[in-house]
């Protein structure tokens, strides 16, 4: 019998702190892609409430808190992080488990804004992206899902194939905020 | 220059990717004459001026857009959904 070794996307290459920013790989028992038809958009998003206690995302928007949040993905979809899905929601949506396709990283600290502004083409500035809000964009050139999740406290999700190239990125941008002082 | 996805609001253009004129749009019916087809094949016309373009948000939601913008100015005057704009045309 072949020993297979579970790795996590992020294995071997965080956690990382570089100045005041922290780096760190986040764990999600599930990811699922929810994916919905407009006309059933209110049945779904009542349902959702129901199994997972937040209302679907309108547009890059995010619900939820942390041990189960709803991230706007595109149109008419969105990703469940975190808990077991409720495969009840079949019955409103097209739901699919994602759990291994994707790495999610969070990125946390005082420079963290300055450090995505080096490589995000959207202003990710507190004034303009609360806490909540998502936006599905780039990050060098990997498409990326960015949260913020918190005061200073980003989620960052790419493919999963792209792991090392997004912590790469990252830690260059880290380093080249620290240098400035 | 920067393109406000219907979706995401403005974003960069390197969000975007170019497919060409909106005449996509506009496939012939499986009947129309050879005359048609070879015209929605072959011939695009290259305006001085205001042009519909056809634009993938690849970087962001994946939304294929409508642009609307006028080639002289660089002013970008519109932009809607395909499906939008596909489904007013239906």
């Amino acid at each position: 019998m072949v020993e297979l070794i579970a790795k996590t996307p992020c294995e071997g290459l965080l956690p990382l702190t570089v100045g005041g920013v922290s780096l760190t790989e986040d764990l999600p028992v599930s990811l699922t892609m929810i994916t919905v038809r407009k006309e059933r958009l209110e049945a779904c998003s009542e349902l959702l409430k129901s199994a997972h206690g937040m209302a679907m995302p309108k547009p890059n928007r995010a619900t939820g808190t942390t041990d189960a949040r709803a991230v706007w993905f595109g149109r008419d979809q969105a990703l469940l992080v975190g808990p077991a899905v409720n495969w009840s929601l079949k019955n409103e949506a097209t739901v699919v488990d994602q759990s291994d396709a994707w790495a999610v990283a969070r990125l946390e600290g005082g420079g963290a804004e300055e450090v995505l502004a080096r490589l995000v083409p959207v202003d990710l500035r507190g004034a303009s992206f609360k806490r909540g809000h998502t936006a599905r964009t780039m990050l060098g050139h990997m498409m990326v899902s960015v949260t913020r999740v918190g005061e200073q406290a980003f989620q960052i999700m790419t493919f999963r194939s792209m792991a090392k190239t997004l912590v790469h990125d990252l830690q260059r941008a880290m380093e080249s905020v620290a240098s400035r002082g | 220059m920067r393109l406000t996805c219907p979706h995401c609001g403005e974003r960069d253009r390197r969000e975007f990717y170019y497919q060409g004129d909106a005449v996509a749009l506009n496939r012939p019916g499986p009947d129309a004459s050879d005359v048609v087809w070879d015209d929605y094949l072959h011939n695009r016309d290259n305006p001085a001026g205001m042009t519909r373009d056809l634009w993938y948000h690849e970087g962001g939601c994946g939304a294929w857009i409508v642009v609307t913008r006028n080639t002289l100015t660089h002013e970008v005057l519109a932009t809607e959904l395909a499906s939008d704009v596909k489904e007013v045309s239906a």
